[in-house]
């Protein structure tokens, strides 16, 4: 398996007819992705890409039985997309979008929670992530597809490119990728690396996982927690901003030092005490990797 | 985005949050007149910078007349103040604050903020005001308390009265500091705001709470719909390359060290900084090019990132997505053609177009050194900076 898409699952793509979407679409379809259809209100009944484009995510769900989605949407209109693709009945969705207010995320996160039970709940990852990838089968994002090979490595990171670095790296040494997952670099985002943890425990074809962490907030404490407590697969973690400023944001919106526990030293220490192989540098990420894997 | 101490309280005041009376003045002269028409024998008046820890650094004063005010207003406008927040650089002192004093019973804390961990904005009060609140939650975390907010329905006024009554504040109080408290959490939901920190909160002697000190700031990424607020924006608290770069849409922070950097990506900058401190070098900057960079952006970059003296090497590092090599390294190559950069410049491509990319810098014949991997891109940078400085 992968976990979240594979060459099968139906995909919707919301924003299909823009510059943005239009583009990725074709990227998404060539690396090998099931794409279904398109949304864009107001442009329901045409096609694009060969796909058809339909005006709300509920009818494209109901005519072609798309299951995951993928959001292009300017920053104001986002959240909106979100919440529409969970109504219309769609199982994954990710959310590329860069610059959604703080506060509409944590509308965001209410609704889907109040919605449905967490068996039925939409996952959501991202916003502001380069997207999920199983490489081999499907892409839901904007990563350059050719750098992944497929394999059984869990990638989890909170960067994009350094993302890239990550499974370029991998790549090099041998070592491939059940499915490489980007959560995305805001304060509120919609899956943490725990809850996408929870599903490569669970998934066969996952054997260890690399998490790619960063200054600012908890969920690589949190991670380092679940580690101990829950999983019985190996793990290795590299956390970017050893040379950040407390107090500085720095680029990310969630990339910031502003309590005790949020700095690089201070995650590293945590997650090397949960037992987790910690990458000394970004160009060591592989290395850790393999040696994590002894190949 | 953070707004000085006296716009927030004004901000504040539209809202009905207490604050104590005060004007702004930008000259000695005019921190006398808002003096006089305070009326009174004796003012709080402070420097507007964007820090805390301003008191510490002698930058609140409680003065006792015109001629304290205008002794004052003479160290601190136009120089910069220099607090335990601020680097030490500090930050220009272009405006001052002109106050009542207050009458001061008990000094408490009280702070909303977004909380990452609960997901939900997140009120927090202490009975130990005027202190460090990280100091407090380290040595006395039993005197802090927090209220959450459920998204759907907002706060509740008897939410209010929960936190007000760990105050141990008298009876007479409650009503004034529980609408108070609402009031505040009013002004954080309908602004976009990511903190709001009141520290001071006072109680007065006629039992009345008063807003003594206000910081507030802002999700950036909401300004688009606060048009009232970005109107506070003051140039003048941030880094001059800072403000070039926004302007090109650009994210930069000035760090101080030798190396220049440009990246894209922020998480992959971060890890560029950090490798080449591990290489032996100082970052001179973080720079986010972002995605879809232009040839035309790429050289802009270079420009900014060249604008800073301290810098004896350039490190440009790519790993492209949504970016191409080819763009980047045109960028680079159009650079080179309208000015000598005397410094090494070491760039490492790789990703989308990486071969059209690596083909332009070599055919282009400028004095580019390349690098492969991110591993040698940093020990490069740093023995080549090394070379060129005799260091």
């Amino acid at each position: 398996m992968s976990i979240f898409i594979n060459e099968k699952t139906p995909v919707l793509i919301q924003g299909l007819t823009g510059r943005m979407g239009s583009f990725h679409a074709q990227e998404m379809i060539d690396y090998g992705t099931n794409v279904v259809a398109g949304v864009t209100p107001g442009k329901g009944g045409t096609t694009h890409l060969g796909r058809p484009v339909f005006n709300t995510v509920k009818e494209a769900v109901a005519s072609t039985s798309a299951e995951a989605s993928i959001i292009f949407v300017p920053p104001a209109y986002a959240a909106d997309g979100i919440m529409e693709a969970a109504e219309g009945g769609i199982k994954y969705c990710v959310s590329i979008t860069d610059g959604i207010p703080t506060h509409d995320m944590i509308r965001v996160k209410r609704y889907l929670f109040a919605r449905a039970k967490p068996e039925n709940r939409m996952i959501l990852t991202g916003p502001n992530c380069a997207g999920t990838i199983s490489p081999g089968k499907a892409m839901l994002g904007i990563m350059p597809g050719h750098i992944y090979k497929q394999g059984n490595v869990g990638l989890i990171g909170r960067s994009g490119t350094l993302g890239y670095e990550a499974a370029s790296q991998m790549k090099e040494l041998g070592i491939g990728i059940s499915t490489g997952v980007g959560i995305g670099g805001d304060p509120i985002n919609g899956s943490s690396f725990v809850e996408i943890l929870k599903h490569f425990e669970q998934d066969d074809e996952t054997e260890a996982v690399l998490i790619i962490g960063e200054i600012g907030g908890p969920q690589e404490a949190e991670a380092a927690e679940y580690f101990q407590k829950h999983m019985t697969k190996p793990m290795a973690a590299y956390i970017a901003g050893l040379t950040a400023p407390p107090g500085r944001l720095m680029g990310h919106a969630g990339a910031i030092v502003s309590t005790s526990g949020e700095s690089a030293a201070e995650k590293v220490e945590i997650l090397q005490d949960a037992g987790i192989l910690v990458s000394p540098t970004p160009s060591d990420m592989g290395a850790t990797m393999a040696k994590l894997l002894k190949v | 985005m953070n707004i000085h101490e006296y716009q927030a309280k004004k901000l504040l005041a539209q809202y009905g949050v207490p604050v104590p009376r005060g004007g702004v003045a930008h000259s000695a002269t005019g921190a006398i007149y808002q003096a006089n028409e305070l009326g009174g024998d004796k003012w709080i008046v402070k420097a507007q910078v964007h820090s805390g820890a301003r008191g510490k650094a002698g930058g609140v004063k409680l003065c006792k007349s015109p001629k304290e005010i205008s002794q004052f207003c003479d160290k601190f406008l136009g120089n910069n103040l220099v607090t335990n927040q601020t680097g030490p650089e500090g930050k220009m002192v272009s405006s001052i604050y002109v106050e009542e004093a207050s009458d001061i019973l008990k000094e408490l804390y009280f702070s909303i903020l977004l909380d990452r961990a609960s997901q939900k904005v997140t009120l927090v009060v202490s009975t130990e005001g005027g202190m460090d609140i990280e100091q407090v939650a380290e040595e006395m975390p039993e005197k802090i308390n927090k209220i959450r907010i459920d998204p759907s329905v907002g706060m509740q006024p008897f939410q209010a009265r929960q936190l007000v009554f760990t105050l141990g504040l008298p009876n007479e109080a409650i009503g004034s500091a529980s609408r108070a408290v609402m009031k505040c959490y009013r002004a954080f939901r309908d602004t976009d705001a990511n903190l709001l920190e009141i520290n001071p909160l006072v109680l007065t002697s006629g039992n009345k709470v008063l807003a003594l000190d206000a910081k507030m700031s802002f999700d950036a990424n909401a300004l688009y719909r606060r048009p009232e607020i970005f109107e506070f924006h003051d140039k003048t608290q941030q880094d001059i390359r800072e403000i070039n770069a926004a302007e090109h849409d650009l994210n930069y922070i000035g760090l101080g060290g030798n190396i220049g950097c440009l990246i894209n990506g922020a998480g992959l900058a971060m890890a560029t900084m950090d490798m080449i401190q591990h290489a032996g070098g100082e970052p001179a900057n973080f720079l986010d090019i972002g995605g879809g960079a232009s040839a035309q952006r790429v050289a802009t970059s270079i420009e900014l990132v060249l604008s800073d003296d301290s810098v004896e090497a350039i490190l440009v590092n790519i790993f492209a997505g949504i970016n191409r090599c080819d763009w980047v390294a045109q960028g680079i190559v159009d650079l080179l053609n309208t000015r000598d950069v005397d410094v090494p410049l070491v760039v490492r491509l790789s990703g989308t177009n990486v071969e059209k990319g690596r083909k332009i810098l070599k055919d282009s014949g400028k004095k580019v050194i390349t690098a492969e991997t991110l591993s040698d891109a940093a020990h490069t940078v740093v023995a080549e900076w090394k070379k060129s400085t005799q260091k």
